[in-house]
């Protein structure tokens, strides 16, 4: 017969086992290089610090985000994300109204410029955010609002 | 396969700009079908951008970016005659890599 205590232990020795193996989100994480699955399920910008292990944002002048005050079409809204510091390690484009928050994520090397933009689906007018997440783990970010006249989310 | 990626890169003043244009459904998971079952999500997870084989850059996306992918992003010191090669997985495991010259 199984009992409670059996199930209980059975079930933490499997959590080991998959944590050792980077299975569980919260660890797999660790690995870099690896799609960061937690990072990108994270629905508020809090849960999104803590995946990504950087401190809490600041909001700073050093960064920008481009895009449209009107947005017609909320399938194809052109963003951008910039920042004038040295040693940026990631930027993030970040809607805060879509089912998850981060859109994506660029590692920056030395080689490029740490500036790039592409285009996000916007469910609904919203804040949208650019995060430059430096070597040292400290976040800056800067918003912007864009109305959204078509949400770019449902048929 | 996938279709092919557009890829301009345009060298100015020392830096070149490259744009990219990938062809993808970039599904979220989020819609439904007019049977009203869950349309699987399916898009680009990782990209990775080099420049003389060199990795410059790697981002990844999430469902939120846009069909058709557009990504634009400035390479340092890079000339023209340089080669820059982008590539992207999706979730489903496709990928697809495409190169261009540095004009």
């Amino acid at each position: 017969m199984q009992t409670r205590r059996d199930v209980f232990f059975h079930s933490a020795k499997v959590a080991t086992m998959l944590a050792s193996l980077g299975m569980l989100p919260s660890l797999a994480q660790a690995q870099s290089g690896a799609y960061n699955s937690a990072a990108f399920e994270a629905k508020t910008m809090a849960d999104l610090v803590k995946a990504l292990g950087g401190s809490a944002p600041v909001q700073s002048k050093d960064v920008s985000v481009t895009g449209p005050d009107i947005a017609e079409n909320g399938a194809v809204v052109p963003v951008g994300a910039a920042s004038t510091l040295p040693g940026v390690k990631r930027l993030l484009i970040l809607v805060e109204k879509n089912p998850s928050v981060m859109a994506a994520m660029f590692e920056i090397s030395d080689a490029i410029e740490s500036s790039v933009s592409t285009r996000v689906k916007m469910g609904q007018s919203s804040n949208v955010y650019a995060v430059a997440m430096m070597a040292d783990g400290k976040m800056l970010f800067a918003q912007k609002e864009v109305k959204v006249t078509l949400g770019g989310c449902g048929g | 396969m996938a279709d092919p990626m557009r890829i301009r890169a345009q060298a100015a003043g020392g830096n070149a700009t490259v744009r990219v244009l990938m062809g993808h459904e970039m599904e979220t998971g989020q819609r439904k079908d007019s049977a009203g079952k869950v349309i699987p999500a399916w898009y680009i997870q990782n990209v990775t951008a080099q420049l003389n084989g060199n990795n410059v850059m790697t981002a990844q996306w999430g469902p939120a970016v846009s069909k058709n992918p557009f990504l634009q992003f400035v390479v340092k010191g890079a000339k023209a005659g340089d080669k820059v090669t982008v590539s992207w997985v999706d979730n489903k495991g496709d990928k697809r890599t495409d190169e261009a010259t540095v004009s």
